[in-house]
């Protein structure tokens, strides 16, 4: 199997093309980073926003487990049938499932902020703007970037399942190679998709060690530093960590914790 | 898409003959790895909590396989461990070794989370470990370890649905073929009932939990 | 393992028999007493899938279906292993699975071909007069604006336009249009097997020439233009009942033949425009048939 593996993909004619790994990488890569760019654009201002307020919190975690459980299949054709076209339904669905855990990630991680250190910056007479910039952003950044990874791992694999309603990408070889009995094809198609997912989340996460604050990575503020090392994507929410006795899922148990 | 429709769908008493086949097969192919991945995350977990090499092995094979998306790996796994390429029981291990990196970290936490002073008691009374592990350290760890479940059938719940693509059955079936058939009625179905079916899955395990750990229960704001 | 299985399929090609001899563990159907109906998982198939149940019930049988068993591969593997004993197959299409270098493509040679190439242990039995094979499409306004009819008429403008098709299609079939017909596309873009996706390229413009099947409801729905394929490119693909050699009473293959010799390719049009068209169950249109054509 190995063998015919990388026979497939050392195979010239596999790197032409409009069916070529290159175009194909590129186009699962575009549809990625425009559905997490998407996401982010909407997902973080509401999270910050609900985060610092605090209002809002209770419907933001019903919503977001509800969202966890909704099938990728089953939305993007229904989403398919229902707007019409490959690309704008696709897109809709990658940025439906990439918006919970950002969303997640941002209100958790601003929520989470030692309280001792709000008050500090309320002290020294911050004003709200100041404390959301200055104070809660920073502290708050290891799991905002975390709910961004995990969006990113969701949306690499979820757009190799809307291969099924039309779009290009990497799932093609997955999903041409089953019909065709290509089983290299599929092998090589699977193996495409987890290497680029890999890859992006090794990318984030050196963008998540440049941009948290040295402060956080060494020392650790409050828990905040204990969760940072390993997965800072932690998803649970107060509500859900709080019946836990004080006991804290490490935050590797919510990272990823929708896969496609 | 109109209720009609739905009405019409759901009105055939064949079409309901298949969707509860679908929807039987959907439930046991997410709760059987759901088990599985349960038993095989704890004396893993149990491992990784004690011993820091397991526990660096054990995470970065947890994280690395967490990366790979579902529809590659019930295609990769036949190549694997042998089995046929398009049978249900890729599936089955797939979704088990997804609960399984999952719920480690959640033991590990969990362990972790059981105070010094009561392992300590513990040992006192003279507690051998696996005796301490069972009666002990496993209880308290229940909670914590319940948040990770029900993450994990949430997960499994809706990935389920992604194996109708390399025809193993479950609600998902209700997607393609509503899709080639361009007929919303089944589409909608089969997300409602996943939604329901990771709906009461997930009250059963907070009430499952609740009964495991009575002295939770008059914790203020405790059990949700 | 994906290489085994390819290799368990070629050893049970080329070895003794050991499959007419095994009744296959697990399945108490060596003996004919319960037998599994498979089906790939598309309307018509699982309609003749249905079909076949319930004449084989009519025999006295205790009859399962498997719908929706997905691709050739597995209905083969199951039929192979024991679990399944009949599938509704087309010839042309189960043809090039057990030989890729078939060149085949009248009914009567393809069937000829199979019987002799398949499997130890599979037999196909009485092939049908019904058939549902490819055919490339356009719109009525391509069709107008180019002079379209036949594929040879297609040939001499292939390189303006674009098809859908399939994501198998191009290794199957870009270097056999382009030796008979001259045909070299601008594009081969990969859409699905005749499915939504194809005719609304096919529809909007994005696809110029599409590969759809001769039952599809959809070709006269949206008035498509066939095109015929004058040098017979494509094989015949009638409908064939795939069984495991032995497994059927003389009465059982006598009841399956019954329904190739009734079935027609209007039929096959009609059933699929039921359950695609007008959302019947595939069971329900299924029994409906035998009762009507068979009963």
């Amino acid at each position: 199997m190995i063998p015919q593996l990388i026979e497939w993909l050392t195979d010239p004619a596999h790197w032409r093309g409009p069916d070529g790994i290159p175009k194909r990488l590129l186009e699962h890569l575009y549809y990625c980073l425009v559905a997490a760019g998407f996401a982010t654009l909407v997902a973080l201002p509401v999270g910050l926003f609900i985060g610092h307020t605090g209002r809002g919190g209770t419907l933001l975690v019903g919503a977001g487990n509800a969202l966890r459980a909704l099938p990728t299949l089953g939305l993007v054709t229904f989403l398919y049938l229902v707007v019409g076209g490959t690309q704008t339904a696709t897109l809709i669905g990658l940025v439906v499932l990439a918006v919970p855990p950002i969303l997640a990630g941002a209100y958790s991680g601003v929520q989470q902020v030692d309280r001792r250190v709000v008050d500090a910056a309320v002290g020294v007479g911050m004003t709200r703007w100041q404390r959301l910039w200055q104070v809660e952003v920073p502290n708050a950044m290891p799991l905002i970037l975390g709910g961004i990874r995990n969006a990113v791992l969701q949306v690499v694999a979820t757009a190799a399942v809307a291969a099924y309603v039309g779009l290009g990408g990497l799932g093609r070889y997955v999903l041409d190679g089953i019909r065709a009995v290509d089983y290299p094809k599929v092998l090589a198609g699977a193996l495409l998709v987890a290497l680029l997912a890999i890859l992006l989340d090794v990318v984030l996460s050196g963008v998540q060690w440049l941009v948290v604050p040295a402060g956080l990575r060494t020392a650790g503020v409050g828990d905040v530093g204990r969760r940072r090392p390993r997965r800072p994507a932690r998803r649970e929410v107060r509500g859900e960590t709080t019946d836990t006795g004080g006991g804290r899922v490490d935050g590797g148990a919510g990272h990823g914790l929708r896969k496609r | 898409m109109t209720l009609d429709e739905l009405g019409r769908y759901l009105g055939s008493p064949s079409n309901r003959e298949q969707l509860a086949e679908q929807f039987g097969q959907h439930v046991y192919l997410s709760l059987v790895p759901l088990l599985l991945g349960l038993l095989v995350a704890v004396p893993l977990g149990w491992g990784a909590q004690r011993l820091p090499s397991v526990r660096a092995v054990v995470f970065g094979g947890a994280s690395v396989l967490y990366t790979v998306p579902s529809l590659a790996l019930f295609v990769v796994i036949p190549g694997i461990i042998g089995t046929r390429t398009l049978d249900s029981i890729n599936v089955v291990v797939a979704l088990t070794l997804y609960t399984a990196a999952l719920l480690v970290r959640s033991v590990v936490g969990a362990l972790d989370a059981v105070p010094g002073p009561v392992t300590a008691a513990a040992t006192a009374m003279g507690y051998r470990p696996l005796r301490r592990f069972l009666t002990v350290e496993l209880p308290l760890a229940v909670p914590v370890l319940t948040a990770g479940v029900r993450v994990a059938s949430v997960s499994n719940i809706s990935l389920v649905s992604v194996g109708a693509l390399i025809g193993t059955g479950g609600l998902g079936v209700l997607f393609t073929e509503g899709f080639r058939t361009r007929y919303l009625a089944p589409i909608l179905v089969g997300i409602v009932l996943t939604l329901l079916l990771a709906l009461v899955v997930d009250r059963a395990l907070v009430l499952a939990r609740n009964r495991l750990t009575p002295w939770t229960r008059s914790t203020p704001g405790g059990a949700r | 393992m994906v290489a085994v299985s390819t290799a368990a399929l070629a050893t049970a090609c080329g070895s003794g028999d050991p499959l007419s001899e095994d009744t296959g563990p697990g399945n108490d159907g060596g003996g004919s007493t319960t037998i599994t109906v498979g089906s790939a998982d598309f309307a018509e198939n699982q309609i003749l899938m249905e079909i076949y149940a319930e004449v084989l019930r009519g025999t006295g049988a205790e009859v399962n279906t498997e719908p929706g068993v997905g691709s050739r591969e597995f209905l083969v593997g199951g039929l192979e292993d024991g679990s399944l004993t009949v599938v509704p197959e087309y010839t042309g299409n189960l043809l090039y699975y057990v030989d890729t270098d078939a060149g085949e493509t009248t009914p009567d040679d393809v069937y000829g071909a199979l019987a002799e190439r398949l499997p130890e242990g599979l037999a196909v039995l009485d092939q049908a007069e019904a058939q549902n094979s490819d055919v490339l499409t356009v719109t009525e306004g391509t069709a107008g604006r180019y002079g379209l009819e036949t594929l040879d008429d297609l040939g001499e403008v292939c390189g303006e336009l674009v098809l859908g098709a399939a994501g198998e299609w191009r290794d199957r079939w870009a270097s056999r249009i382009q030796e008979l017909y001259g045909c070299e596309f601008a594009e081969i873009r990969t859409t699905d097997a005749g499915g939504p996706i194809t005719i609304d390229n096919l529809d909007d413009g994005t696809v110029d020439v599409a590969n759809l099947f001769t039952t599809m409801p959809a070709i006269q729905e949206h008035g498509f233009v066939e095109l015929e394929d004058t040098r017979q490119m494509y094989p015949a693909q009638n409908v064939v009942p795939l069984v495991r050699d032995g497994d059927l009473s003389a009465e059982q293959r006598d009841a399956l033949n019954e329904v190739s010799a009734r079935i027609s390719t209007d039929d096959l049009t009609e059933l699929a425009r039921r359950v695609e068209v007008d959302r019947e169950n595939y069971v329900d249109v299924a029994r409906d048939f035998v009762e009507r054509v068979l009963g």
